[in-house]
């Protein structure tokens, strides 16, 4: 068993091998991948060390002290957050050690084609149609909504094998090359002016079968682990109060008083303590995670940010008065990352309206908890036995 | 050192709540605390003695060389809980907290504080501070009135701890007048308290000392609510939950409806926030952290509403049993709506919070 003494050792040689202030980043990360020290609860040779969970915190602040470069966690955190841990279950070894390393280093940016136009809240409706072809499998069809499909080098991807089944069957789930000439990604302008997200056409598009993470038709099950993947890595960080959004309105109330109002302020008082609250329960969550109590919690903090960061940023606007009539700028770019803080008031409203919907809407989440948490009752379906070729479309 | 709040139970903190629970589950459950409400004594005198006394619950803030539990605001804290739970009838906010907290700020090697808080510890005496339910902990405080109305609890009290004009003192039941009110809140009664001019009085502190304790008191006592109405609104859930579940209209359990789990999902979200608040709040009291004052702000301001809108969605999620006088519903409605007005509402904990995090009134 590797304690928390051993790894600080190990951290304290690789920082000795490999002096940050003199060594490449890129050299630098891979030295820390090949030392195990890059998720520490992840095996020998893939990144980790078999160690606990928890003592991953023990060599990120070693590194911090000194100065490490970071995997920049953000722009790779649909590979870390979920194509890594699928992988990892489902790979075969040499699926595993061929993509790891790029993947937790950097060198390779991974996006998921999961949603398709018509299959988004009910994903398992997906129609996108994977056909075998000798050793390899044909896609054809759709996906929409896909965050760095502009700069990703590999997706993870749902299709659908069989359309005999009913629809939770049938599919079956790849990795896919987004540098393959069936590959066409076009950027997906939205309500803020630029295109953070993309719509994917695959036509034609060849993958080998190595490539297939678990069983044919088992896609859907595959699929699970990397969604409840998703949903363990919110609540993880740390924010300090007045962290989120309620940091920006708060400064601005202060800084400018001819801005105030009494119906204004009373609003104010009662986001910034439901915005205090909101952190709370988040801290609350990480120190359940970090006793080793996971509670059902996490699926409720998105749904409590979401609301927040709408109606804070909604009020911010109203605060500005007439600044609030302007925006900053409607250029169309194609960002790698959604920068809340680096834009003004009308932005933030308009990006935070995707938080109830991005990665489950808040609709079918109070659906999940009623159900799973609470243990509710389903409402009667009419679509499970189906095959999915007779759904209604 | 950690500047984060422990916001978890320890052990010794979840051993304390089964021990409480079952207390309660076999001593007061819901339809004999109802006849108790109606019978206008609503106290049952053989469970303060097993929970205060006998399990020692009424000395939990008493240090042990005073003759209590020495242990902390976050194991009161799980009472409380337990106690909003079951909305039981017992003194325990306004006596081991609100006026034990109170007489731990004055001089505790003074004699008379030393023996009367070795006696509240001990669940001996009931001891009640004369101030309406409603004060808020920077409010107004009644120094030197005759009559105070809406004082909570003085119906079981052996001794109120009185502000007079020129400090506290602790005056003997007989030596003031309880005229009961009709309360709102059936399990928790009020009084109009009136004290006898020749009544035998002992002094505890100057007018300064006791306003400080006074304030302290009641600060440490709407941070505890909080726990009490994050009980309150946890029961209020479940039940809720377990009817619908076992409620059948159109062929169908009524928790299947999506208009309703919605809403259940939702109370589910503000009563785990609660959570978070009521902790935070307790170990800030527990730990005398600088930021006490904030987070009692924080926590009412939060907490009361959860434990409203819990109730209120119970009723209404039980519907016509909820409006009966037999389902208990009605008990939390009543508590809650009241916990919300008690140490100060929720709006009054927003404009002490906006002093202490400086987003002042225009």
């Amino acid at each position: 068993m590797t304690d928390a003494a051993e790894l600080l050792s190990r951290t304290k040689e690789l920082l000795a091998a490999h002096p940050p202030a003199t060594t490449d980043r890129t050299d630098f990360l891979t030295a820390r991948f090949d030392a195990g020290l890059a998720w520490v609860h992840y095996p020998k040779g893939l990144g980790g060390l078999d160690a606990p969970r928890t003592l991953q915190a023990v060599v990120d602040a070693e590194l911090t002290a000194a100065g490490a470069p970071d995997n920049d966690p953000r722009r790779i955190g649909i590979g870390l957050g979920m194509a890594a841990p699928t992988i990892l279950t489902y790979g075969s070894e040499e699926v595993k050690q061929r993509f790891l390393r790029p993947l937790w280093v950097g060198e390779e940016v991974w996006c998921q084609l999961f949603s398709e136009p018509g299959a988004g809240s009910d994903l398992a409706a997906l129609g996108t149609r994977a056909v075998r072809d000798g050793g390899d499998w044909v896609l054809n069809g759709q996906k929409v909504w896909t965050s760095s499909a502009h700069v990703a080098r590999w997706a993870i991807l749902i299709a659908r094998t069989d359309p005999e089944l009913p629809k939770h069957r049938g599919i079956t789930y790849f990795i896919c090359d987004m540098s393959d000439p069936g590959v066409e990604v076009r950027p997906l302008r939205q309500i803020t002016g630029e295109a953070e997200f993309n719509e994917v056409f695959l036509t034609d598009v060849r993958i080998p079968d190595a490539h297939r993470l678990g069983e044919v038709g088992e896609g859907w099950k595959v699929a699970q682990t990397t969604l409840m993947n998703e949903r363990v890595s919110i609540g993880g960080s740390r924010i300090p109060r007045e962290g989120g959004m309620s940091g920006p309105i708060a400064r601005t109330w202060r800084e400018r008083p001819e801005l105030r109002t009494h119906d204004l302020h009373q609003r104010l008082l009662t986001l910034w303590v439901d915005a205090e609250v909101a952190r709370l329960a988040g801290e609350r969550l990480r120190q359940q995670l970090a006793a080793g109590q996971p509670g059902p919690e996490g699926s409720g903090m998105k749904l409590a940010f979401a609301r927040l960061n709408q109606e804070i940023s909604g009020l911010e606007v109203e605060l500005r008065g007439e600044e609030g009539l302007l925006y900053d700028d409607w250029t169309m770019r194609r960002p790698e990352l959604v920068d809340f803080t680096g834009r003004d008031a009308g932005y933030r409203y308009l990006r935070s309206k995707g938080n109830s919907i991005e990665g489950g809407t808040s609709e079918v989440l109070l659906n999940i908890v009623a159900e799973r948490v609470l243990g509710l009752p389903s409402e009667p379906r009419n679509d499970k036995d189906v095959a999915w070729k007779d759904l209604t479309r | 050192m950690s500047t984060q709040p422990d916001l978890l139970y320890s052990e010794a903190e979840d051993d304390l709540r089964s021990a409480v629970r079952s207390l309660l589950t076999d001593r007061s459950d819901t339809a004999s605390v109802l006849v108790r409400a109606e019978s206008g004594t609503p106290y049952d005198p053989e469970l303060w003695k097993a929970l205060a006394g006998d399990m020692g619950a009424a000395g939990l803030l008493v240090p042990e060389k005073l003759g209590g539990q020495g242990a902390s605001h976050r194991e009161a804290a799980v009472v409380l809980e337990e106690l909003g739970r079951s909305v039981a009838p017992a003194p325990y906010l306004t006596s081991s907290v609100i006026a034990t907290e109170t007489l731990l700020a004055l001089d505790t090697e003074s004699e008379p504080v030393a023996a009367l808080l070795a006696e509240l510890a001990a669940g001996r005496q009931v001891a009640v501070l004369a101030v309406p339910l409603s004060a808020a902990p920077d409010g107004p405080l009644p120094f030197g009135a005759r009559r105070i109305t809406g004082v909570p609890d003085a119906a079981a009290a052996d001794v109120l701890l009185v502000l007079k004009s020129d400090g506290l003192y602790a005056v003997e039941a007989a030596g003031v007048t309880v005229e009961a009110l009709t309360p709102l809140d059936l399990t928790r009664p009020l009084a109009a308290v009136t004290v006898d001019r020749t009544a035998a009085a002992t002094r505890l502190a100057d007018a300064a000392t006791a306003e400080a304790a006074v304030r302290r008191g009641l600060l440490a006592g709407a941070g505890l609510l909080a726990s009490e109405q994050l009980g309150l609104a946890e029961w209020c859930l479940e039940e809720t939950v377990r009817h619908t579940r076992e409620r059948h209209q159109f062929n169908r359990p009524i928790g299947s409806f999506q208009a309703l789990k919605h809403r259940m999902a939702q109370l589910w979200l503000e009563v785990v926030s609660g959570r978070a608040a009521a902790r935070a709040v307790a170990d800030a009291l527990a730990t005398d952290s600088p930021e006490a004052a904030l987070t009692v702000a924080v926590a009412q301001a939060y907490c009361s509403r959860v434990a409203v809108h819990a109730a209120e969605e119970c009723v209404q999620l039980h519907a016509g049993i909820g409006m009966t006088w037999e389902h208990p519903a009605h008990l939390y409605l009543k508590r809650a709506k009241s916990d919300e007005i008690a140490l100060g509402t929720p709006g009054r904990h927003k404009e002490a919070l906006a002093e202490l995090i400086d987003l002042r009134a225009p």
